[in-house]
């Protein structure tokens, strides 16, 4: 029964973990099927992060810092469009340029408005994002196996956890069920079709973007709001470039994201777990090897042994009329 | 008075300093086919994407059905009932059919419905204009002849009253391009008007009612089909006399070059492009390959040169064996004198960003004259280039010029250059004057003429029936990546058209 | 035909262009500098003086190029091949391990002229091997590099914090680091050259290796221009199947324009562990991989372009030291914002100006623009 607890509990932190992850994969799916490869769902992520918990506790609202998260994530986003759809620029040069704004600005002006050395203040209970208890989740915590995962795995988590999960079904009815979703899958394989068609491709990709800035703006959200009681420098430490990572694991589709997430979010609760921990037969395992493995299960895919991950094919490539 | 469909006046379209339009008027009758000829580059293209709203006109006016039309993107030409059949078709691979022809025109927010009504008014329109095709076929899993009905029910499903082709059977075999002419007519005869942009005067005579010249961004002549010939519109398509065929002498064809034996290639998703084929070139001949576009020439030249990996087959080159199915790579035919005029310049041939100079050494920069052991001999790669542009008239005469800044002409040559000046036994060309203007045609096939003349070896492949019927001494006839044919020069284009169509199949597979 | 982007004069294209792009950069890093409340003017003063004001600024500001010329380099080198090696951070931090076990082994033994070239041996091997991974699966997969190489970033500091907690560090000390190196490991300085016309220099870490990072400036400019083996890699950049079409090897090519690339960014490390810190330690490269993205932009992947680049960025880290001290409202981190906003500005929005200025070269001299013969033809 311990090792089921300890079980049930890897398997809440890997939720936990999995959220801006999934979150950031999604916003990645929305650029990428588009077109527009986006490295700086990080940079993204972060100004999110930080807009958030600012907001947040300069007006005491957790729902007006979630605005402000993904207002600010939205404008960062249409300076990636300005550069890469408007003025045809290098993809990944415009994300790695908006990274750097984003981990060098969030420390200045944080530092400029709270002077406690780049971080926010921490956010009162009201100022966060609680935990949602679900009818019944405490009677039935002491039922065999299902009590347990009703009250620690389903119920107790804050609404962008609920929100990241329900994107999913959501982001697929958007993308194969809808005219947006045609038009948005058009324009990332063949724009020119779409453009000949009488739409317009650019207005097209700044949509895609916007939704990608939504949801970063909710995964940085999720980290400084939820996660942790405030902005701290460089929080989201690499997360976009996983959620990158994960993106190509899930070949570009919402359900594999998912599951693609859950794992790297599974990965990273188990190192915490087994830091320091021997295991049976391998021994002790260093937790850089568990901090590295999501990188080399990506690299692994990639190099083909786990399939073909094949992307949209205008990926990257500005659309330019031809003659 | 017929009606007119469509006005142009005074149109005029500059690209930075190249004018593509100048001055055109053109009055398009209602209900009729109307070509435009031209040679490439003439600015058909470019008058039709004004047309389309693909491009806006610097001045001049449009009308439709009489009254001025503002058209400022593909939208307006739409909604005023004009459609475009594009070159290259703008079909999204992997959607279907029905995802195709609703993009951008889709009843409903929702997928489902607007599926639903696309899938009746398609059935609609395939009965009255026998535009067969399945609505849930994968596009890339089509044949090009569909494809192109899918682009013409695309238009015809956002109430296209006006339809334009755009070069629309570059890609189809002669019995897709009959078929395709017969739904034309039956368009014209349900009262839509129909353009057809064109460079062949074959189709022109066959199909349309009235036929307008463009030259040099100019439009020089409208004619009544019936009352004009192919001669008078050749003759107004390059402004002078063409000369038909070039001046040769009988081939005095020696011993065999290259000897290619059950040949077979696939392609990069693993179709089978070319199947067990086997030919001889000999020395002091021209060999024609003849075919539409897509049935495998590109995969065999590609092969033959080393660039695509062969399945099968063994090739001997002056009587001694290639391996094309293993370790040959183009830098090893090259060494035992086998030289490649590409079919795609622009990104096989040449590497237009770079200096003129530098591409009068691609493929050959490993030869000992253009180095100093690991050091590139900038003098002598320029010397050999300047002596190549003065040898081929070259213009402008700059060796240190961009690429990109040649005209197409000047850059085939400058691929020509280096390729024959190496003094190869065996050229193999691929459209040797596609993009390329009149002076520069006329040039090309000389030089090739001499090269035979010279006892080379020379393989041709063109989808240009004249020039391979011209040039060579020997054609062969590729369908579905076989031969099937050989004729001589003095075959027709009927009998040939014929073959390219896969007519004759069983006959030649005797 | 003419391109969208079509003829300048060289010196428009290679010098105006990436002064405007800069400029705008530096005037909205001003705005930057607004919002906090510090006046711009006074900013770049004290930036500039900061940088080149002392000869002590004046050494620190070449400490610091020192190092962006090798990750620069090491970007344009990728970048003429046609790749882009956004994995000289982790090449170059894995170097450190190669330094590192170099200098622990030989800094007792021999004297530094001949552990640094056992030194730079073993940081090129080192970036090489880290940047060979991706580029035999770019080659040989088609694995897209930018995301193998971003993900190797990462693999290279789980592995560079085993390495130095597990056997880099002495076993008595808690920091994550080297001892000390001796000596023999310890690069001389060159704080004289500059202290020859005049200047006073308290201490300063400008080392030895700068002159190696201008040698390297000059070897990349003669291998991509003047060798057989550039010529092939300029080649497979602009045109992957002209390349194929000239029997030049897709796999050989880019594994060894990597190699190449990944050996500079490896040198980039012994600037800030032989010439500065004396040690290895945690982190040391601090996003100088990165920094090597702008500086390689900025200068048009030409090594001369690249060498005045990475001068005006260690102009930036050293100024700014200056800054962040003179005006406490303004971090360190004012330099990562402009960074960003010269990668934005000069990468990629490198063509937002051109139209402008092409108009205005066109309206004063025609000619200048390839306008005059179109318009003698169509008289």
């Amino acid at each position: 029964m311990d090792l089921f607890n300890a079980f049930i509990q890897i398997l809440d932190s890997t939720i936990r973990l999995s959220v801006p992850l999934l979150l950031a994969c999604l916003a990645g799916l929305y650029s990428e099927r588009a077109g527009i490869f986006d490295i700086g769902l990080e940079g993204k992520m972060l100004v999110g992060a930080f807009a958030g918990a600012a907001a947040a506790s300069v007006f005491h609202s957790a729902l007006l810092g979630l605005g402000m998260a993904i207002l600010i994530s939205v404008a960062f986003a249409m300076i990636h469009g300005f550069a890469s759809i408007t003025h045809r620029g290098n993809q990944i040069v415009s994300g790695v340029a908006i990274n750097f704004i984003a981990a060098g600005s969030t420390i200045m002006l944080g530092q400029h408005w709270f002077q406690q050395g780049g971080r926010t203040p921490a956010l009162a209970p009201g100022e966060r994002f609680g935990a949602i208890t679900w009818p019944g989740a405490d009677a039935l915590r002491d039922v065999p196996i299902l009590g347990p995962i009703y009250a620690e795995l389903i119920s107790g988590h804050s609404i962008l956890v609920y929100i990241a999960f329900l994107m999913v079904p959501f982001t697929w009815w958007v993308l194969f069920r809808t005219r947006f979703g045609l038009r948005l899958r058009a324009v990332g394989e063949n724009p020119a079709a779409v453009d000949t068609a009488g739409i317009s491709v650019a207005w097209l990709r700044y949509r895609a973007l916007i939704c990608t800035g939504v949801l970063t703006g909710i995964a940085g959200a999720y980290l400084s709001m939820v996660q942790n009681g405030g902005f701290v420098k460089d929080m989201t430490a690499g997360k976009g470039y996983i959620a990158l990572a994960a993106l190509i694991f899930a070949k570009w589709k919402p359900v594999n994201a998912m599951f693609a997430c859950l794992l790297f979010g599974f990965l990273d609760a188990l190192s915490i777990r087994l830091q320091g921990t021997p295991l049976p037969v391998i021994g002790k395992v260093p937790v850089q090897f568990m901090q590295a493995l999501p990188y080399v299960l990506t690299v692994i895919l990639l190099a083909g042994f786990i399939g073909k991950a094949i992307p949209p094919r205008a990926g990257g490539v500005p659309y330019v009329k031809e003659r | 008075m017929a009606q007119a469909a469509i006005e142009l006046i005074g149109i005029n379209k500059s690209f930075g300093a190249v004018r593509a339009n100048r001055d055109i008027n053109l009055e398009i009758v209602r209900g009729t086919i109307h070509g435009i000829v031209g040679e490439n580059g003439a600015g058909k293209s470019t008058l039709m994407s004004i047309l389309y709203g693909f491009y806006q006109a610097d001045s001049g006016e449009i009308r439709v059905g009489g009254k001025p039309a503002s058209i400022k993107t593909p939208n307006d030409a739409i909604a005023l009932g004009i459609g475009m059949v594009h070159q290259h078709f703008m079909l999204v691979d992997n959607f279907t059919v029905l995802e195709n022809v609703i993009l951008g025109a889709e009843s409903d927010a929702l997928l489902t419905k607007s599926i639903a009504k696309a899938r009746s008014e398609l059935e609609r329109l395939e009965r009255e204009y026998g535009l067969e095709v399945d609505p849930d076929a994968i596009i890339e899993e089509l044949p090009v002849g569909l494809q192109q009905r899918v682009e013409i029910l695309k238009a015809l499903y956002r109430g296209a009253e006006i339809l334009i082709l755009d070069e629309p059977t570059g890609v189809l075999t002669p019995a897709e391009a009959d078929h395709l002419f017969r739904i034309l007519k039956q368009l014209k005869e349900q009262g839509k008007t129909v353009v057809l942009i064109t460079h062949k005067l074959r189709e022109i005579m066959a199909i349309t009612d009235t036929v307008s010249v463009m030259r040099q961004g100019t439009m020089v002549a409208t004619r009544e089909t019936r009352k004009t010939t192919v001669e008078e519109l050749a003759e107004l398509m390059v402004g002078r006399r063409v000369l038909l065929r070039v001046e040769k002498g009988e081939a005095e064809a020696g011993g065999v070059k290259l000897a290619v034996k059950n040949l077979t290639v696939k392609d990069s998703r693993g179709v089978t492009m070319v199947d067990d084929i086997s030919f001889d070139i000999r020395a002091g001949e021209i060999v024609g390959i003849a075919g539409v576009a897509g049935n495998g020439q590109s995969e065999l030249l590609e092969a033959i040169s080393g660039i695509r990996r062969a399945v099968s087959g063994s090739v001997m080159l002056d009587g001694k064996p290639i391996d094309l199915t293993g370790a040959a790579d183009p830098g090893e035919l090259r060494d035992r004198g086998l030289a490649h005029v590409p079919e795609d310049r622009h990104h096989v041939g040449l590497v237009l960003a770079f200096e003129e100079n530098e591409n009068s050494i691609l493929g050959y920069h490993d030869d000992p004259r253009y180095l100093k052991g690991p050091f590139l001999d900038i003098d002598a790669i320029r010397n050999d280039a300047r002596d190549k542009i003065t040898k081929y008239d070259i213009r402008p005469a700059d060796c240190r010029l961009k690429t990109a800044n040649f005209s197409g002409g000047n850059q085939q040559k400058i691929v020509l250059a280096r390729e024959m000046e190496q003094d190869p036994g065996v050229l193999i060309v691929g459209q040797p004057t596609r993009g390329v203007d009149v002076g520069a045609i006329e040039f090309i096939h000389k030089r090739l003429i001499a090269m035979r003349d010279q006892g080379k070896a020379v393989l041709v492949v063109s989808v240009e029936l004249d020039e391979i019927r011209s040039l060579s001494d020997r054609i062969l006839v590729m369908f579905a990546g076989r031969i099937v044919g050989e004729r001589g020069p003095e075959a027709t284009e009927g009998e040939l058209g014929l073959l390219m169509a896969g007519v004759e199949q069983r006959e030649a597979a005797e | 035909m003419s391109t969208p982007y079509a003829k300048l004069p060289a010196w428009a294209d290679y010098g105006l262009i990436p002064v405007i792009n800069l400029a705008v950069a530096f005037v909205v890093a001003g705005f930057v500098v607004m919002l906090v409340g510090e006046n711009p003017f006074r900013a770049a003063v004290i930036l500039v003086e900061g940088a080149f004001g002392k000869g002590q600024g004046i050494a620190f500001t070449l400490f610091y190029a020192t190092t962006f010329i090798f990750s620069g380099l090491s970007v344009a080198v990728a970048a003429h091949c046609g790749l882009f090696n956004i994995g000289g951070e982790g090449q170059g931090y894995i170097a450190g391990l190669g330094i590192g076990i170099v200098c622990l082994a030989f800094d007792s033994v021999l004297p530094w002229w001949l552990t640094f070239p056992i030194a730079i041996i073993a940081a090129a091997a080192m970036g090489a091997l880290w940047a060979l991974i991706p580029a035999y699966l770019q080659a040989k997969r088609g694995s897209h590099i930018v995301i193998t190489t971003i993900m190797f970033n990462f693999i290279a500091a789980s592995v560079m914090v085993y390495a130095l907690v597990g056997f880099l560090k002495p076993p008595s000390s808690m920091a994550p680091q080297t001892r000390t190196f001796l000596d023999g490991a310890q690069l001389p300085k060159l704080n004289w050259v500059i202290e020859l016309f005049g200047a006073k220099i308290r201490s300063a870490p400008l080392n030895i290796s700068f002159l190696l990072a201008l040698v390297m400036a000059f070897l990349v400019w003669l291998l991509i221009w003047r060798t057989r083996l550039g010529y092939e890699m300029r080649t497979y950049g602009h045109s992957p199947k002209a390349a194929r079409y000239a029997g030049i090897s897709e796999t050989r090519i880019i594994i060894i324009a990597m190699m190449i690339s990944g050996a500079l960014a490896g040198m980039m490390a012994l600037n800030p562990t032989m010439g500065d810190q004396h040690n290895v330690a945690l982190d040391f490269v601090s996003g100088a991989g990165f920094v090597g993205i702008a500086v390689a932009l900025m200068g048009r992947l030409h090594p001369v372009g690249i060498v005045l680049a990475a001068i005006l960025f260690g102009m930036l880290y050293q100024g700014g030291a200056e800054l962040a001290f003179e005006m406490p409202a303004i971090s360190r981190d004012m330099i990562v914002i402009i960074q960003g906003l010269v990668i934005l500005f000069a990468g990629a929005l490198e063509h937002m100006f051109r139209p402008y200025v092409q108009a205005l070269f066109a309206s004063i001299s025609p000619r200048s623009v390839g306008i005059e013969a179109a318009k003698g033809k169509g008289a």
